[in-house]
């Protein structure tokens, strides 16, 4: 009795040790500009969306949420779902959260103002809480930020670690002073790189949505 | 001070500097010549012979490996001839017992079977009846005929008594003819047991082919044995090719069932993500595949058990030793916990099925398409479970291939050993041997890179001979100038020497 007490012992032990101590789940938080013209941009972020839902798995985390005038809120969030463990059910999930994004993308309004600082701010606090191992935040916007009036995001002031994180700007649509000044687009694009890469994250950016593959390659 | 200070030491000149340096050095090489030499020869020795020692303790254990090897092997030959014998021993035993067993009834049949055709045969062999005694008296009146020619009233009388002789002689021919016939139809009576008497005798004879074709073997193995236990080179160089052969045909047998295992795998890692989740981990590997891979592993474990308990193989001393009532307990749980197990897995292959038709349903919902039902065909799903649940079935049989592998591998691994160890001690013996070589190609370099200084010795030393042989006159034999370039040049070898 006590051989086999200290063998069981020994056995929870080596499964303890063998247990999982690095998340292997992957959290994605997209954000959708919904500012002026690029609204009408939404139904190709339909499409990426739904790419992303069939390559997610069970117990993987995935948001949706909106950058308008103030995008740091929980209501920005369309709808966020953690996979069940279980793909039965999970595949249930994915079916719901297309219909929900179906549905916003039909009743959304443009808004005045684009917040994307406020969005990332959002996103790396919801990604942090899912404790997911592999974070992605999606930027599906022309990256041009208009704050409102009385609105401040400076990020300097604020301890913001995005060490882990892949941001990926999909479809950067070129303003109108881009195409009189491309300087402009590239600073823009750079200025966002700094502001990733500055506090640990990885910055890229895919513009040809046929190339959707390379959105969770790190 | 600097590097390049101590460098220019000639008034901040630096080719005299090094040139001066050079100087130094050079008499610093030259006066330190013999310590050195002896220096690089003493350690290229030392490596020289400590490899050539390690060389030798390679060469040592190889020896004791292979010795122990063959004593492996021979041993390993001797239980398998061993139990060869045992085998056909008890194969003799089977067949007296199922042949033999029944001798006293077939000796019984046979006595009968002859009884009988004995009492028939007597029946069958009455004499013929003899020709009446008056026949005699014929023979008298045929003689009287011949004498009394011409007598009418006797030819009439001997005419009256042939013929009442011919009508009697045809009775009697005939009922000899009915006997006769009586006869024959016994005899051909005899025929069924004459026939039963000889199957009874091949019967007996295939019984006794068996048992020669037997003892024939058992002398083949015995001779086996005893060549083994001479311990005979021919019999280890069968053993040892045996072996090979083992090891090479079971390592391929292992190989297919390890494919087998892979597509089990592929049929039951899926379906399991729905009953231990599809997000978990266990390390680095999803808890579905670990589970996966843990069933497919306690089946093989369950057949190698199944396997042991019918004796095919014999991994486990401790089943082996079980009384033959605890075996066939162990191996009923072993079947039950099997075809439990392969249902589990037919079960899972049909989960898989379903998942799959619903994950391309999602992704055809997803890419904004109608979902395609999947085809009518019930075959594939039907397929998928009856491999599912014959592959367990499948895997058993892993354990006599893995019995002729674990076995084998030790022989291979051991000539494989002893082979690498004799490269090993060859590498050494060239080491040892370079290094050897170097000591001397090292004293040559460093004779190259004193030449100069060399050179000045050899001239000082012909100045100093000339002056020796101008001052000692014809007194001593004179010496030629290719002499005593020749005893410079022997002054190195002499230290060799040394």
């Amino acid at each position: 009795m006590k051989t086999l007490s200290t063998l069981l012992i020994l056995i929870s032990l080596f499964i303890l040790g063998c247990a999982d101590t690095q998340s292997h789940s992957t959290g994605v938080y997209l954000l959708m500009d919904t500012s002026g013209t690029y609204t009408k941009q939404l139904n190709q972020a339909k499409t990426i969306i739904n790419y992303l839902l069939g390559k997610l798995q069970a117990g993987d985390s995935f948001a949706v949420a909106r950058i308008d005038s103030g995008s740091f809120s929980e209501k920005d969030i369309i709808v966020k779902v953690t996979f069940d463990q279980r793909p039965s059910v999970a595949n249930q999930q994915k079916l719901k959260f297309k219909q929900v994004i179906e549905n916003f993308v039909t009743t959304a309004k443009g808004s005045s103002h684009t917040d994307i600082k406020g969005g990332i701010l959002q996103a790396v606090e919801y990604l942090d809480e899912a404790g997911s191992g592999n974070k992605h935040i999606l930027i599906f916007s022309d990256l041009q930020e208009d704050l409102a009036k009385g609105y401040v995001r400076d990020l300097d002031k604020i301890k913001l670690d995005m060490t882990g994180y892949n941001v990926v700007a999909l479809n950067v649509t070129k303003l109108g002073s881009d195409q009189i000044n491309p300087v402009k687009y590239y600073e823009r694009l750079d200025s966002w790189d700094e502001i990733v890469s500055d506090r640990g994250g990885t910055w890229k950016k895919i513009n040809d949505l046929k190339r959707l593959e390379h959105i969770l390659a790190k | 001070m600097t590097f390049l200070e101590i460098v220019t030491i000639w008034n901040n000149y630096i080719p005299i500097s090094i040139a001066i340096w050079l100087l130094l050095l050079l008499t610093v090489f030259y006066f330190a010549k013999s310590p050195i030499h002896m220096a690089i020869r003493s350690l290229c020795t030392v490596l020289h012979d400590g490899l050539l020692q390690m060389s030798k303790s390679v060469i040592a254990a190889s020896g004791k490996l292979k010795e122990r090897n063959r004593e492996v092997l021979l041993s390993a030959g001797m239980a398998s001839v061993e139990k060869h014998i045992e085998r056909e021993f008890y194969r003799v035993n089977t067949t007296v017992e199922r042949d033999f067993s029944g001798f006293p009834v077939l000796k019984r049949q046979l006595l009968e079977q002859i009884s009988k055709i004995d009492e028939d045969y007597h029946q069958s062999s009455n004499i013929p009846p003899n020709p009446p005694e008056w026949i005699e008296a014929v023979e008298s009146l045929v003689k009287l005929e011949n004498e009394s020619s011409g007598n009418k009233a006797v030819a009439n009388i001997l005419k009256e008594i042939h013929k009442t002789t011919a009508s009697q002689h045809k009775s009697a021919m005939d009922e000899y003819k009915k006997v006769v016939s009586v006869y024959h139809t016994a005899l051909s009576k005899l025929m069924p047991y004459w026939r039963k008497v000889v199957k009874t005798l091949e019967i007996v004879g295939k019984s006794f082919t068996g048992l020669q074709e037997r003892t024939t073997e058992i002398d083949s193995r015995m001779e086996e044995y005893e060549n083994i236990l001479s311990k005979s080179n021919k019999a280890e160089r069968i053993l040892s090719s045996s072996s090979m052969t083992q090891f090479f045909i079971s390592g391929m047998v292992l190989a297919i069932a390890i494919a087998g295992a892979i597509i089990n795998f592929n049929l039951i890692a899926l379906p399991m993500s729905e009953m231990v989740g599809g997000g978990s981990y266990i390390g680095s590997f999803k808890t579905s595949d670990v589970a996966a891979l843990v069933i497919i592993l306690v089946e093989v474990a369950m057949g190698l058990y199944l396997m042991e308990s019918l004796r095919f193989t014999r991994l486990f001393p401790v089943i082996g030793q079980m009384d033959d009532k605890m075996r066939n307990k162990m191996m009923i749980i072993t079947l039950v916990l099997l075809i439990i197990l392969a249902s589990i897995e037919a079960s899972l292959a049909l989960m898989r099925d379903q998942i799959a038709i619903n994950n391309q349903a999602l992704l055809q919902t997803l890419s904004g398409n109608e979902p395609v039902s999947a085809s009518g065909s019930i075959i594939p799903t039907i397929g998928q479970m009856v491999l599912g649940f014959i592959l367990p079935f499948i895997l058993t049989f892993v354990a006599i291939p893995l019995e002729s592998f674990v076995h084998s591998s030790r022989t291979v691994i051991g000539v494989l050993s002893v082979g690498f160890l004799q490269l090993i001690s060859f590498l050494l013996d060239l080491l040892a041997k370079i290094i050897s070589n170097t000591g001397e190609l090292l004293v040559n370099i460093y004779n190259i890179m004193i030449f100069p200084t060399l050179w000045v010795e050899e001239l000082l030393f012909k100045k100093l001979k000339n002056n020796i042989e101008n001052k000692s006159g014809n007194d001593t034999p004179q010496k030629t100038e290719k002499n005593l370039t020749l005893d410079k040049i022997d002054i190195p070898l002499k230290e060799a020497a040394s």
